[in-house]
């Protein structure tokens, strides 16, 4: 009886408002917003003095007319990306050399002569420190110094304001493509990472709009990415120009593949809306807030500490389990053949249509948890599947070379060009989100279909453009 | 008698807390500013809108109280339906925080009033946070702080956040707020149209008799004229009720959030 009386009470309640509803009109809301900002507009007469007219600042509005502007702020923008790339480039050098020295000639043969004198089985030996203590040596080496420089000036850009101009310059270009202009900001965040890019598209508030910007997230160059972009540009396509424009000319090439991802995000984001996510772009106010003198020694500190630190040490969890399987595939053997050699020679056929090699292939699946360790895996498996002596340390090691030139010469003698140096490029934008950004994008979107779709799409595009580059390639090279 | 050496920051440790403290406020105000200095967190921020997407929670301790602070996502309004714009406001209304800490941005101050004013509505103790008071200084905005609260009828800290100034003052007045030292005497809006009154009137008047315990019936009574289909809801299975009964319960909130 209770029951039944309360919920009559309640449909009471929702007829009254009902009938209200009617009663107090259509606009209502609107003259809520009237009353409320009229109070909001009297209050703020009473206690604020605002200077007199035009006396106050005008270079901000200089500055954003500049940084905004349809003629310079995309050529502005790529200009500030490649001084920051190219800083971290040149400046990444020398303390990576260093460090990997410190790590791997001075750190590594005192861990094996411990071992030795303890009398470790050569298996323990080879998984904890062949493996997983090269593997972790690498990826601080490797990922420390540039980490160290390239947050600091990204956070710095970000503390001034920078990035919401950013935004505001690519937010038509999304609408355009039939996606939410606030994808822009989701994309900037996928520049440091992924998986963070993708919570942040919480902020878009169409589930339609938030799976364009979900799925195309990962073509935004993570941390992970930026070293072997880096490294591979500095090798193969800066060692195709004179010396003295090597650093630029790698630094324009990385510049051109970050530029190249924020065009399939575009033209993917542009396919979906049209096809599987069909609908308008919605509309939204993206408000550029005020210049701040950035805080020059809180974001070193923050951007130090707690970046570059947080992201370093998610890489080391991360690698040490793939040392250990690195060293596993190349020295559990099958009929006489290790697993790692079985598949290389498997894959060889399918990879070479696509300028690549059987080592890059099984380099990326081993290294699906991190991107971090995609370089030095490759670099292990070539060794071994070459049988190289006098390089390295043996079967399944990964290892560091002290300089860049060796490490050319090891890629060179698996027999990569210039060709495979430019594919493992592309196919380092375009080939699937790391794990912790997949089980992101399954927790934000709760659904396989869609989580498998942003997983095997920037495979499947990797696959259609390396072999189109490779084609047309091998083609002009045949002329 | 209230300085820095009464604070305590505590990081994620919540346990115990005696008092619930919120901070709402527009985009890029510097609520998570605020939020790091309070309890030594490290919330991502950064100068763009919309980086906080979900509420972050963190402690810290004040005069031997310990308080849980909750940073709720930055939004303009509470009165439409987004995502984050819900978050805040459910925050506010279920969450039924001790204090509402509403960070402002002093060169924007007119419009950020309107969400002051909204926030107002459906809470009794707020303070206003006067942030960004430095570029306020640059602009040549000068802000009487006193006449603000007592127009507003709340606390008004002005503050920089991002250099720690104003931070002492903000948690004496938070102190103050829970301990009932002071009283908030909250502004609410004048000037709503004579049939918006009668609606709601009538409205409060009924939903008051169903849920007796209801602290602000009356911005219920406006969601419903707006056909919230969340509120509806709530009515309909009586959640409304057990929202606001003793037990602020989490897992409500979670699934509300």
């Amino acid at each position: 009886m209770v029951a039944k009386e309360k919920i009559k009470n309640r449909e009471a309640i929702l007829s009254t408002a009902n009938n209200q509803r009617w009663e107090v009109g259509e606009n209502f809301h609107d003259t809520l917003m009237e009353s409320i900002y009229s109070n909001a507009s009297a209050i703020a007469k009473r206690s604020v003095t605002l200077p007199a007219q035009k006396e106050t600042i005008n270079w901000e509005k200089t500055l954003d007319k500049i940084l905004t502007s349809r003629y310079l702020g995309f050529p502005i923008m790529f200009l500030i990306l490649g001084v920051v790339f190219w800083l971290t480039i040149e400046g990444a050098n020398v303390p990576s050399a260093m460090i990997a020295s410190f790590f791997l000639d001075t750190i590594h043969p005192i861990l094996k002569s411990l071992s030795a004198s303890i009398g470790l089985p050569f298996w323990a030996d080879g998984v904890l420190i062949d493996g997983a203590y090269l593997a972790m040596a690498w990826v601080i080496s490797v990922m420390l110094p540039p980490m160290a420089i390239f947050f600091p000036l990204f956070t710095l850009l970000e503390d001034f304001g920078y990035l919401p101009r950013v935004s505001f310059n690519m937010d038509g270009l999304y609408r355009k493509v039939g996606a939410h202009g606030k994808q822009a900001l989701t994309m900037a965040m996928g520049f440091g990472c992924n998986a963070a890019g993708i919570v942040a598209t919480r902020v878009i508030d169409s589930p339609r709009e938030k799976l364009i910007a979900i799925i195309t997230n990962n073509f935004s160059l993570c941390n992970g990415r930026w070293p072997t972009q880096i490294l591979i540009a500095v090798i193969f396509i800066g060692a195709a120009v004179p010396a003295y424009l090597a650093g630029i000319v790698s630094a324009l090439a990385v510049v051109f593949i970050a530029v190249l991802g924020i065009v399939f995000s575009l033209l993917v984001s542009w396919g979906l809306s049209k096809s599987v996510l069909k609908g308008e772009a919605s509309a939204f106010s993206l408000e550029l807030p005020p210049y701040r003198p950035p805080r020059i020694l809180q974001t070193l500190y923050t951007s130090l500490i707690d970046r570059t630190i947080f992201v370093l040490w998610r890489a080391i969890i991360f690698a040490i389990p793939a040392g250990v399987v690195i060293w596993l595939v190349g020295n559990i053997t099958i009929g006489g053949e290790t697993i790692a050699n079985i598949f290389i020679d498997w894959s060889n056929p399918f990879a070479f249509i696509l300028g690549l090699n059987g080592v890059i292939l099984l380099a990326y699946i081993i290294a699906i948890p991190a991107n971090e360790i995609v370089i030095p895996t490759i670099l292990m498996l070539t060794v071994m599947s070459l049988g190289l002596s006098g390089v390295g340390e043996g079967a399944g090691v990964m290892f560091e070379l002290d300089s860049i030139a060796a490490t050319e010469e090891i890629l060179v003698a698996g027999g990569w060009t210039l060709l495979t140096g430019i594919n493992l490029m592309l196919f380092s934008l375009l080939h699937n989100p790391c794990s912790t950004t997949i089980y992101t994008i399954f927790k934000e979107t709760k659904s396989v279909k869609w989580t498998l779709v942003s997983t095997f799409l920037p495979i499947l595009m990797g696959i259609i453009v390396t072999f189109f580059v490779a084609q047309i390639w091998r083609l002009i090279a045949s002329i | 008698m209230h300085n820095a050496g009464n604070l305590k920051r505590l990081g994620i440790d919540m346990s115990n807390f005696d008092f619930v403290v919120a901070l709402a406020g527009n985009p890029n105000t510097g609520k998570s500013t605020v939020f790091n200095n309070l309890t030594g967190l490290k919330q991502h921020t950064g100068n763009w809108p919309g980086k906080t997407v979900t509420r972050a929670e963190g402690g810290f301790e004040y005069n031997d109280n310990k308080f849980k602070l909750v940073d709720l996502p930055g939004t303009y309004s509470l009165l439409s339906t987004s995502t984050d714009e819900e978050v805040a406001r459910n925050f506010i209304l279920f969450g039924q925080p001790d204090v509402t800490v509403i960070v402002a941005d002093a060169t924007r101050l007119e419009r950020n009033l309107n969400l002051v004013l909204q926030i107002l509505e459906i809470t009794d103790r707020a303070i206003l946070c006067l942030n960004l008071m430095d570029e306020a200084g640059r602009h040549n905005i000068k802000i009487d702080e006193r006449m603000l609260s007592k127009d507003l009828g709340i606390p008004v800290i002005p503050s920089v956040a991002r250099y720690n100034k104003g931070m002492d003052e903000l948690l004496a007045s938070i102190y103050e707020v829970v301990s009932g030292k002071y009283v908030c005497k909250p502004y609410r809006l004048k000037s709503k149209s004579k049939e918006l009154n009668v609606a709601v009137e009538k409205l409060t008047r009924q939903i008051t008799e169903e849920f007796p315990n209801l602290p602000n019936a009356q911005w219920v009574a406006l969601r419903l004229l707006e056909g919230d289909q969340s509120i509806i809801d709530a009515i309909r299975n009586g959640e409304l009720g057990k929202i606001y009964s003793v037990e602020q319960n989490k897992t409500e909130l979670e699934t509300v959030v």
